[in-house]
């Protein structure tokens, strides 16, 4: 189990993040100049850009649960796998929000099939499917080991997401790069991007716990004794 | 649960990990080197509309490229608006109905959904706008206009 000092520290994270996340977001509404042809609108980036970065971060960091748990059957790494997958289906959500947001304006559309909207849909769609298997299997180590299989195979979907833009034409831009954006749009970008870090992993580590202590019931003995998994 | 059992549970998913591994490998191996990206096409550039030749009038399809500088005639009230849209090579005159977004100018990325006809114009009746990586800060010193209005990534990387 985790102690308490460790759940203070993933406050601690949640609470910086979300202080980093306002003054980038200040910053970037507030401080920054708008864009030569998009103007305003194009103030979304400060939180698309950063929300893009983090759900593929999320992503990989639950391919890593997954390959950690079939590895060592430690249930610490089922915990952390049901909790970055979420994680990264609601920043893949968000994701798909705000592009679309942006996209009205722009080009003209809330949403098209374009391989990168098409390849964000199917994650969305295969990492949320993983959570209902999840709430189906009631058996732990079925869902802890069909969840993982099934995170390492949808994982195969978030490098074609990255690189959608350079495989294929599509309506979605290519990635910017430090050089493509004027320095005066850098800060914001990257506070915002860190303040979402520090946010997701705080969550993330406070949904794991959550998870260690309904699986501390799942795993107790039917007359009440001592749990079998103290972790 | 006994040690044994444990060990020999643990061995087996260690393969479920690697037959997950291999499948997905497999999987990003055959979308990125297997030439999928041939057929699954989110749009065509004026060279390849021309290439297609007859094979592309008829269908409805979608045509990408940059607005021709200079071709831009707005018809009259919002429909038959005219522009050229080009890929540096090839050139394809297209007449759109619809309001064009915002942004639509000389030189921005587009992607037009339509058909081709058999005069060799393009009937488009969705105009959407793509816009390129690159966003300027009004007083930026570093300014390249060329740079700067070269749109719809896609083509720019080819």
């Amino acid at each position: 189990m985790r102690t308490a000092g460790q759940s203070r520290l993933s406050l601690a994270s949640v609470a910086l993040g979300v202080v980093l996340l306002v003054a980038g977001s200040y910053w970037g509404l507030a401080r920054a100049p708008p864009e030569i042809f998009m103007g305003d609108v194009q103030r979304i980036m400060y939180v698309h850009v950063p929300t893009a970065w983090n759900a593929m971060l999320a992503l990989v960091f639950a391919f890593v649960c997954a390959l950690m748990f079939l590895f060592t059957n430690d249930w610490k790494w089922d915990n952390r796998l049901e909790a970055a997958i979420e994680m990264g289906v609601v920043l893949s959500i968000l994701l798909c929000t705000q592009g679309a947001i942006w996209a009205k304006p722009t080009w003209g559309v809330w949403w098209d099939w374009d391989p990168r909207l098409t390849t964000t849909a199917v994650q969305v769609f295969a990492f949320g499917g993983i959570l209902a298997l999840r709430a189906f299997a009631a058996d732990p180590m079925k869902r802890a080991v069909w969840s993982a299989v099934a995170c390492i195979v949808a994982f195969a979907d978030v490098p074609i997401v990255y690189f959608s833009v350079k495989w294929w034409n599509s309506l979605h831009q290519a990635q910017s790069t430090p050089d493509t954006v004027s320095s005066a749009f850098h800060w914001p970008l990257r506070i915002n991007a860190i303040g979402i870090l520090f946010l997701w992993t705080g969550l993330v580590a406070l949904r794991a716990r959550l998870g260690a202590l309904r699986l501390r019931g799942e795993l107790a003995p039917p007359d009440g004794g001592p749990p079998l998994v103290t972790r | 649960m006994s040690a044994p059992t444990a060990t020999a549970r643990r061995s087996r998913t260690r393969w479920f990990a690697l037959g997950a591994v291999a499948v997905a490998g497999a999987a990003f191996v055959a979308i990125s080197v297997s030439g999928i990206g041939d057929n699954l096409v989110y749009y065509w550039g004026p060279k390849e509309l021309r290439a297609a030749g007859d094979k592309a009038v008829g269908a409805t399809i979608r045509l990408g490229g940059q607005v021709a500088p200079g071709s831009i005639k707005p018809g009259d009230g919002v429909s038959n608006l005219e522009f050229d849209v080009t890929d540096g090579t090839a050139l394809v005159h297209v007449v759109a109905t619809g309001v064009p977004p915002q942004l639509f100018r000389d030189r921005i990325g587009v992607v037009v959904e339509g058909t081709m006809t058999r005069g060799g114009t393009f009937e488009g009746h969705r105009l959407l706008v793509s816009h390129d990586n690159k966003y300027r800060a009004p007083a930026d010193k570093n300014v390249d206009i060329k740079t700067l209005m070269r749109s719809t990534a896609g083509l720019e990387e080819r």
